[in-house]
């Protein structure tokens, strides 16, 4: 079985995330092969080359990859996918663009945003918003795939693969990148952050949200809210996590203060890791809490950021 | 220039998913149904282009059974201007999905296809590429921004990390993020006038496109129940599980 | 159906000093409500139409989402107005799909007890052959396609927020509420304002404690000469339960625990179809400790045996609550006035002897019906005359034949408590059939009855086991309740010092437990308490417009197509 994975970059870093596509691709089995598609990418070659697991890297380092145009792309994978059984990408915003176009050119299906393999053919993956998880099997010869980072552990970087550069160039000329405006701030946006800490009810006031900033600082977190803490006025709305807020998925959620009703937690249970503290020992939110701390936040917070270094 | 909007029939988005005892599939026995959120908003998008006079046609389609009339007639509330629902008791992939539109396409020959990035029920995020790569047009996805200019479509998208602007050749395919704009109420008049509004219906088996599933449900279940963890004595004791651990700092 | 609809841009109207320029659309009857009453009564007003080959414009509106979204009730439904509403139910699919095979009736007398009640000393209103069990939603979801099909126009997602009324006080309609306006008042960019929907006749059909039922029986006095209502909050479940626990058609009803000295209600537990059941209590809400809470009260009687043993193995799917008009016809006010009618539980036309209001209500809607369109087609009628001939009709009916019988029913239990009002109930019911020659009366406003928190004892809930018995915002999470977020908050307090002040000190401010969403919260900010309302969770229940002491706050209907989402229910 051979398998292709396509590299999520940004022409100077290799996203973290392809490092667990790999790892899903080795779930299924076979020859990996990686590819890479940018412009002066170099320093994303070197990267992919580390990766374990993979056999080969295909380059095609060249100015109509540059801003990874989907109905550019999508003709290079699909010129290439001759040779693999399984064509894989990672679900972020490259590969969520541009390979439903390489399975519509296919004509096969497309599997989005599997968070588990359980054979060559059959995947899961998350319906209705992750609140229910579907079994699907592939009927066809050919697998188009996007896999959710957060359901793979990343593969190590000790590997030494061979590089082979493509010699042709694939131009639809119907569209153009015309700039990037990337987000400056920082903070990472709530939405986005793999690291979020949050304040509720418990923070008492909106100033002591000021407690929360230096974590967020040393951890590169966002901060968010319970809905208690933005009803409360202590802070504005576009930080509330929750059913009626923000729905987050981040590596680390840790929750200050905050009780963890359903209406939170439906925000945030898809959150890799749960940190709770609250002074509370019978607040829900100790019961999805990977990791809970019974202490007095105003006690605790000054020393989880004294603690951080 | 004519707009071709597309929408889906989904389950309404504050009703609590529940699957069934089965396991088989989701349970949508009497639950509300709605329009899906991102394809209002590909509706609302294309009305208010009408309004500013960039288009002179909205054409709303829906590919299901006849429930789905009572969301095209929501459509035309909204404003568009006559309906297309395509004909079907199954349900199908995207990639049929998007077979079907371009017969559609091909008989409406739309500049401009507007459609939500990913339905709420299935979240596959796949129709809208589909159906540009099928007719060869370009794309933009995750729409948070679109204007017309000289034939071209200049559309701001949203990427891990920022703002993504593109240049467009019409015809095109946008599919609408949440921040594209916040459709409008429909109103009891508009209501009222779309329930005369022209709803054509065409039989799915009629357009000689090959819908035969490619993928096979095996089995739908809830999500594993978050337990529990661990409780720590000391913020020291918290750090090092985190980092060592969990592995979620460094 | 040629539809001769005029609507007008821009129309100025005077209304209350404002000038409000609304576009307005014109009916012959606006109906305010998708219930059973209003549906009945739009069908009604159609096939009478039909039947004399003329057009009519009937209009109905609903504040749900959906046709269905905030109708909750038990139900066993009695299928006599149904009958005549629709003699070919069977043929149409009716969704009655589960004919009621046993009844049992329990006297739970402790935590674990309980006595089962033979069959013979239980009064013949509470048996229920013939009768069916069903979702009311699902029922209503029927009754308004049927409605549909015969040229109704049925408007949900709109709510009515204001009475029409002309210069000589005649009510002349209903103003759909605002879209779009923030919780500071102001217009964002989405505002649509409300409409106008003008009528010949407007019929009130909002169920128990409508918001515009309230201000009609103040303004036209139509409750002067009436027993205070009484109400009761029905909190219910809807349950997957494993098969070996399931009897589909067993409809089991008690009373007893946890309901002791001071508060009186009863449970229902009925097995429908698909491996269901739905599980409730109703509260009457005139109890006296203010430390009381009807959903706790509800969560612990699910660990009774007699119920935990059909729901062990079993998972919630649905939660709600509503409360309930239970009066009777005592406390049942004028429906008729200048220009319209009040129906169904927003009168107050529930049996409570047989504890059910679906048939009544509905065939409260279609006398009001018939009242209507006979007025429409009397030449000598003046249009929005008062309705003077439906007393006649009302009185001459089956309903009022029932309201009458059982008009005993829920003042005995009041008066006399469980055992003595049941044994009453029982000599009234089955001996007497509802016709002895005196009434028992309970003439005390339910609000009024709560003793000082000073003079209660505080009652400990055992904490939800979360297997059977759950917390209040997960119960909300459940019943797929949303409201627009930034929206005014749509529970008025006419003074604000009230919570604290009187509530808060004299009775421990029982809003706190009565809610059975949790809107309403002390909390201490800055070391003072103040009540805070989560008016997103409301469940659009009533209970606080009804129970508050002080009467401080008024229920008025938020955005439209907010609220729950009731499936199933």
């Amino acid at each position: 079985m051979s398998i292709l994975v396509f590299a999520e970059h940004d022409n100077s870093t290799l996203k973290t995330e392809t490092l667990k596509t790999v790892a899903a691709a080795q779930a299924i089995g076979g020859d990996i092969t990686l590819l890479v598609a940018g412009f002066n990418c170099q320093s994303v070659i070197d990267a992919a080359v580390k990766i374990n697991g993979i056999g080969k890297v295909l380059v095609a380092d060249n100015p109509v990859y540059e801003h990874q145009l989907a109905e550019n792309i999508c003709l290079l994978v699909s010129e290439l996918a001759s040779d693999y059984e399984h064509i894989m990408a990672t679900a972020l915003s490259t590969g969520k663009n541009f390979m439903p176009r390489v399975a519509a050119l296919l004509d096969v299906a497309q599997i989005s945003d599997i968070i588990g393999v359980e054979s060559s053919d059959t995947f899961i993956r998350p319906i209705y918003a992750g609140n229910a998880i579907a079994t699907v099997q592939s009927l066809d010869s050919k697998k188009v795939i996007t896999v959710r980072a957060t359901g793979f552990d990343a593969v190590a970087t000790d590997g030494n693969a061979e590089i082979v550069t493509l010699d042709f160039v694939t131009d639809a000329g119907i569209s153009s990148h015309v700039s990037d405006q990337l987000t400056e701030s920082e903070r990472p946006d709530l939405g986005a952050a793999s690291v979020i800490i949050s304040g509720g009810r418990g923070m008492q006031n909106g100033d002591n949200f000021k407690l929360l900033e230096g974590i967020a600082d040393k951890l590169g977190a966002a901060i968010g809210a319970s809905r208690a803490a933005v009803d409360a006025g202590f802070v504005p709305n576009d930080m509330q996590v929750g059913q009626t807020g923000k729905i987050v998925a981040p590596d680390l959620y840790i929750a200050v203060g905050i009780s963890g009703a359903i209406q939170h937690l439906a925000g945030m249970k898809d959150s890799k890791v749960i940190v709770a503290i609250n002074k509370d020992e019978d607040a829900p939110i100790f019961q999805v809490a990977d990791y809970g701390l019974v202490a007095d936040l105003f006690d605790v917070l000054p020393e989880f950021e004294a603690a951080l270094s | 220039m004519k707009i071709l909007v597309t929408i889906k029939r989904v389950i309404d988005f504050n009703v609590k998913v529940r699957v069934k005892p089965d396991n088989s599939n989701v349970d949508l026995a009497n639950v509300k149904m709605a329009i899906n959120p991102f394809c209002e908003i590909a509706v609302e998008e294309a009305v208010r282009l009408k309004e500013k006079g960039i288009a002179s046609e909205v054409v709303v389609v829906s590919i299901g059974d006849k429930a789905c009339q009572e969301q095209l007639r929501t459509a035309l509330a909204l404003g568009a201007d006559r309906a297309i629902q395509v004909d079907t008791e199954e349900v199908l992939e995207p990639l049929s999905i998007a077979k079907l539109l371009t017969k559609v396409i091909k008989e409406e020959q739309p500049s401009l296809i507007l459609m939500g990035k990913q339905a709420i029920d299935e979240d596959n995020n796949q129709t809208g590429q589909m159906l540009a790569a099928l007719n060869g047009f370009a794309q933009g996805t995750f729409a948070s921004k679109l204007e017309i200019e000289d034939g071209n479509v200049n559309i701001t998208r949203e990427i891990d990390g920022g703002l993504q602007t593109l240049k467009l050749t019409l015809p095109a395919i946008i599919t609408t993020d949440l921040r594209l704009n916040e459709p409008r109420y429909a109103s009891l008049p508009n209501i009222m006038k779309a329930k005369r509004k022209p709803l054509a219906v065409q039989a799915a088996a009629d357009l000689g496109v090959d819908l035969s599933a490619r993928t096979k449900l095996l089995k739908v279940t809830a999500p594993a129940e978050r337990q529990a963890g661990i409780v720590v004595e000391t913020v020291d004791e918290l750090v090092q599980k985190l980092r060592n651990e969990a592995k979620v700092i460094s | 159906m040629k539809k001769m609809l005029k609507w007008c841009l821009f129309q100025t109207y005077s209304y209350g000093g404002y000038k409000m320029e609304r576009e307005f659309m014109e009916f012959d009857v606006v109906i305010v409500g998708a219930g059973p009453a209003g549906l009945s009564a739009s069908i009604k007003l159609m096939q009478q139409a039909k039947a004399n080959q003329q057009d009519l414009n009937v209009c109905v509106i609903d504040k749900g989402s959906e046709v269905g979204a905030h109708i909750l009730s038990g139900a066993i439904i009695e299928p006599t107005a149904l009958n005549e509403l629709f003699p070919d139910w069977q043929e149409r699919n009716a969704p009655l799909n589960t004919p009621v095979t046993e009844d049992e009736v329990y006297l739970f007398t402790s935590e674990t007890r309980a006595i089962k009640m033979p069959n013979f000393v239980v009064p013949k209103t509470m048996h229920n052959q013939g009768n069916y069990i069903a979702s009311l939603g699902n029922f209503c979801r029927w009754l308004a396609v049927q409605a549909e099909d015969m040229g109704v126009e049925i408007f949900p997602g709109f709510s009515a927020s204001e009475i029409i009324y002309d210069a000589d006080g005649c009510v002349k309609g209903v103003i759909t509420g605002d879209m779009g306006v923030s919780e500071t008042g102001e217009q964002k960019d989405s505002y649509m304002p409300g409409m106008e929907l003008r009528a010949k006749y407007t019929l009130f059909a909002e169920g128990c404690r409508g918001s515009l039922g309230k201000e009609l029986q103040q303004k036209f006095n139509l409750a002067k000469d009436t027993d205070a209502q009484h109400y009761g909050l029905g909190i219910k479940e809807l349950w997957d339960v494993a098969p070996e626990n399931h009897q589909e058609g067993l409809v089991v009803h008690g009373s007893g625990w946890p309901l002791v000295k001071g508060s009186s209600g009863g449970f229902f537990l009925y097995h429908t179809e698909n491996n269901q059941v739905v599980v409730g209590l109703i509260v009457d809400l005139n109890y006296s400790n203010p430390y009381m809470s009807p959903f706790d009260e509800f969560q612990r009687l699910k660990h009774h045996p007699t119920i935990a043993k059909v729901l062990q193995g079993g998972k919630r799917v649905s939660y709600g609550a509503r409360a309930i008009t239970k009066g009777g016809l005592n406390a049942l006010p004028k429906l008729t006035f200048a220009g319209g009618m009040i129906i169904g539980c927003n009168a107050g036309t529930l049996n409570f002897a047989k504890i059910k209001g679906s048939h009544t209500a509905m065939k409260s809607g279609m006398l009001a019906a018939e009242s209507v369109f006979a007025a429409l087609n009397d030449d000598s009628h003046v249009e929005g005359e008062e309705l003077v001939d439906f007393d006649g009709r009302f009185k001459s009916s089956w309903l009022y034949d029932e309201l009458y019988r059982s008009r005993s029913f829920g003042p005995a239990l009041h008066k006399f408590g469980l055992m003595v009002g049941g044994a009453f109930n029982f000599i009234d019911q089955n001996i007497f059939s509802g016709k002895l020659p005196f009434t028992i009366r309970d003439n005390h406003a339910d609000h009024e009855q709560l003793k000082l928190a000073s003079d209660c004892q505080p009652i400990s809930y055992p904490k939800p086991d979360g297997v059977l018995s759950f917390d209040k915002l997960s119960s909300v999470f459940i019943s797929n309740t949303n409201h627009e977020e930034d929206q005014l908050c749509h529970l008025k307090l006419k003074d604000k010092s009230i919570p604290i002040d009187v509530n808060l000190a004299k009775f421990d401010e029982p809003a706190q437990r009565y809610c059975p969403a949790g809107v309403y919260e002390v909390v201490e900010t800055d070391g003072q308490p103040q009540l805070q309302i989560n008016g997103q969770n409301c469940l659009h229940c009533k209970t606080c417009d009804i129970k508050d002491p002080m009467q401080n706050i008024t229920w008025v209907v938020p955005e439209g197509a907010g609220g729950p989402n009731y499936p199933n229910m």
